[in-house]
């Protein structure tokens, strides 16, 4: 990832180590500064900042640093640009290139006060509050840095497993409590256990970094920001079950996390992290990324699979489980990018440091992510137990319109419609679940009072119409029907027809769908659908049975 | 310190460049971009993004080729090739861009952006202006929720568009050709 920001003497503009200092002997030190390079910065203009600030540094014969950091999720302040001061690490926000000269006129190189200063980043609030485990270095360090990384605890876990015996590194994550995070919560540790426990001459590795659910971002923050902790988690998976090579399977929607993975690799396999003998332990683990191309299905586990075999995103029935016969026929690991990343601080610090956060079964920190019509949008890594309420309105402050939250999708376009009645719910796996919606990869994404929920509805069965593999009919047939039906439903409104009879048939499909479909693509669309029926009766025309009579 | 050099990507002639050409393809480069991949575990993804990525898009004369060199029949790469929507049987407008679809843009305005993208551009989703400058296409999130709506112009992803925004992307675009077709006749 090299800079294209015209650098002046005494700049970094790229990720090398060393400091360049000016060559006309000036003595003055050199001043460093952080601006993004995550692609949800970069798409607010953090280059044309980077460039500005070089720039005008070059102009006033001042020599900066500008490391290029991750993104810190507040992604209502980006392009944020911290400046390093002997009090720490101060926040300016966001800032546009027109803006530069006049944080520079300001004294912002000392910290000094501005309209966009925000004081130390530390004690941002939206920060502040937050539990940073898994993105404990995302944005604080230069990405490919291998010292950064190592300066901030990273590949202690690994140093860690590498004198380890494998089950012993299984059985502490499982102590760990860790869930899978990529929808199905299910405990790391026992499908580890599994590989480990089938014998087979190859075994594999994979990351499901699909992240195809609209509201996350969070396995692309981590990608991009902080890739060592990514390979450092896949390596000690290996090191676990046996595995000798690893693929990170991401989306094409993400070149830019895609070429900021592959050169961390690439360096880490210079150092001796990966290779044929990964930290002096004598067992090999190789990496390789691998790009997608376009399909939501293929964040399934087995389409993925079938994908990075080279063939057409097909679902696969289940059994046999991947973690018996998976990628080739071989027993592997597949695990979302956020499963995978926390394993090396639950290797460093120990299960029970990561188990202590949480509730009830669902241990450790989730990354939340606020989207959609959010004040405050970005990234929130808390504990399990929090609500939404808090999320919303304590970290994301509430809409970015002004106007009151109609509903909220969380978990994805799987996932249910939560109304405000629900915002108090901890979330738990356990609790979601019960209340018939669920977490998911934890993207929360907000809608205002002007949601029309049953177009929502049918969006939902049109993306389900769009991305399905085909092979089952109640998903394939079902949610193009589905779409169908919901026209109707929406015609009916428009012109104040009684809709009854398609309400019926719409429960009934999805009910269809629910029973018969081979994944949850077709078998978890019903969830939106249903929600929004459920709790916003009168956007499809339907009587609102909780609503009071005198409304 | 410890940290080797940023190893420079692999130079390869930019995408546009050869999709503006019109031209069929080099047979013999895309023979080379299909070999130089075919002993990868699962080649055919890895192959087909080489192909996509210098050409623009895959051209027809790809498919025997790569059935050949992965010992399957044509039908199975066609099958391959068609099932996944990032690539172009066809080739694109010398920009592509994307607007995203999905529910956290949606929340944001998106449909207002959808409409006003097709409107500026004249043109429905999957299809190229008359010019042949911009190939519009639906994207399902392009990961910057906290940011909507977003949408990506060939490689670089842009978020909270405003249509204001958008005909200044667009104007970018233009320019950006003006140069270049500059360039070519000063060449
Ligand atoms: C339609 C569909 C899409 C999915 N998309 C993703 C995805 O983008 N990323 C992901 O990690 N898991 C996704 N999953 C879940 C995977 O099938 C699988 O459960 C997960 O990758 C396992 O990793 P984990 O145990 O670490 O969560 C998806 C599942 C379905 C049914
Ligand atoms: S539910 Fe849909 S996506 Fe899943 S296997 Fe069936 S057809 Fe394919
Ligand atoms: S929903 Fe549009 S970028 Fe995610």
């Amino acid at each position: 990832m090299s800079v294209s920001v015209p650098a002046p003497a005494g700049a970094r503009s790229t990720y090398a180590d060393e400091v360049v200092l000016p060559q006309d002997g000036g003595t003055a030190a050199v001043r460093r500064l952080y601006v993004p390079i995550d692609s949800g910065a970069l798409s607010l203009g953090a280059e044309e900042t980077a460039a500005a600030i070089a720039a005008e540094a070059a102009r006033r014969g001042i020599a900066v640093d500008i490391v290029r950091n991750g993104s810190r999720g507040l992604y209502w302040l980006e392009p944020m640009v911290e400046v390093v001061t002997s009090h720490g690490r101060i926040a300016y926000g966001p800032v546009q290139a027109e803006d530069v000269a006049a944080l520079f006129d300001a004294g912002f190189l000392d910290g000094a006060p501005h309209r966009l200063g925000h004081g130390l980043t530390e004690h941002i609030p939206f920060l502040a509050g937050q539990e940073r485990l898994t993105f404990a270095r995302v944005g604080i360090v230069d990405p490919l840095c291998l010292d950064d990384y190592r300066a901030n605890g990273g590949f202690d876990g690994l140093a860690r497993a590498a004198a380890m015996a494998p089950a012993e590194v299984v059985q502490e994550v499982t102590d760990s409590g860790l869930r899978g995070r990529g929808g199905a919560a299910f405990p790391t540790g026992i499908k580890w256990k599994t590989v480990l426990g089938t014998p087979a001459a190859q075994k594999y590795v994979c990351c499901n970094a699909d992240e195809g659910d609209s509201g996350t971002f969070s396995d692309r923050m981590l990608m991009e920001g902080d890739p060592y902790c990514l390979i450092e988690g896949m390596a000690i998976a290996g090191l676990a079950v046996g595995a000798t090579q690893g693929y990170i399977y991401v989306r094409s929607e993400y070149p830019h996390a895609f070429r900021t993975l592959e050169q961390a690799i690439d360096r880490a396999r210079a150092a001796g992290y990966l290779g044929p003998d990964v930290l002096g332990s004598g067992r090999a683990f190789e990496l390789e990324a691998r790009m997608g191309a376009g399909a939501y299905i293929c964040g399934e586990e087995t389409s993925m699979l079938e994908s990075l075999e080279g063939k057409r995103g097909v679902v696969r029935a289940k059994p046999p489980l991947p973690a018996i016969a998976g990628l080739f026929g071989q027993p592997t690991v597949i695990n979302n990018v956020m499963s995978l990343a926390s394993v090396p601080v639950i290797l460093a610090k120990g299960a029970a440091f990561y188990r202590d956060y949480g509730m009830g079964r669902s241990h450790g920190t989730l990354p939340f992510q606020l989207a959609g019509n959010i004040r405050h949008g970005g990234l929130v890594e808390k504990a399990f137990g929090i609500t939404l309420r808090e999320l919303l309105y304590d970290y994301g402050g509430g809409t970015a319109s002004g106007r009151p939250i109609r509903a909220v999708q969380v978990g994805g376009p799987l996932g249910a419609y939560v109304p405000e009645s629900q915002f108090d719910v901890p979330l738990d796996y356990e609790q979601y679940a019960a209340m018939g919606a669920m977490i998911g990869h934890g993207g929360l994404v907000v809608f205002d009072d002007r949601a029309d929920m049953a177009k929502l509805a049918r969006y939902a069965m049109e993306f389900c119409a769009e991305e399905s593999c085909g092979k089952c009919t109640p998903c394939r047939i079902g949610s193009t029907r589905g779409a169908e039906v919901l026209d109707r439903i929406l015609d009916a409104r428009a012109h104040h027809r009684p809709a009854g009879k398609e309400l019926a048939l719409l429960e009934s499909l999805c009910d269809t769908m629910l029973n018969g479909s081979l994944c949850a693509l077709g078998g978890m669309t019903p969830y939106p659908v249903l929600s929004a029926l459920k709790h916003f009766p009168r956007d499809f025309g339907a009587q609102d049975k909780s609503a009071p009579a005198a409304a | 310190m410890s940290t080797p050099p940023t190893p420079s990507p692999i130079p390869t002639p930019t995408p546009q460049a050869s999709a503006a050409s019109c031209t069929t393809p080099a047979g013999d480069r895309l023979q080379a971009l299909v070999d130089a991949r075919k002993a990868l575990p699962g080649a055919m993804l890895p192959i087909l993004h080489a192909i996509q990525e210098e050409f623009g898009w895959v051209p027809p004369e790809a498919v025997p080729m790569i059935a050949s060199a992965l010992n399957l029949s044509r039908a199975e790469v066609y099958g391959v090739l068609t099932f996944y929507h990032h690539f172009c049987t066809q080739p694109p407008g010398r920009h592509v861009v994307q607007v995203c679809r999905a529910e956290s843009c949606q929340a944001m305005g998106g449909e207002g952006l959808e409409a006003y993208a097709r409107a500026t551009l004249g043109v429905d989703w999957h299809e190229t202006t008359a010019d042949g400058a911009v190939t519009l296409l639906p994207v399902y999130c392009l990961g910057n929720c906290a940011c909507s709506p977003a949408v990506r112009v060939d490689d670089d992803v842009r978020g909270r568009i405003t249509p204001a925004r958008f005909d200044a992307l667009l104007a970018g675009l233009r320019e950006r050709d003006a140069e270049r077709a500059g360039q070519e006749v000063a060449a």
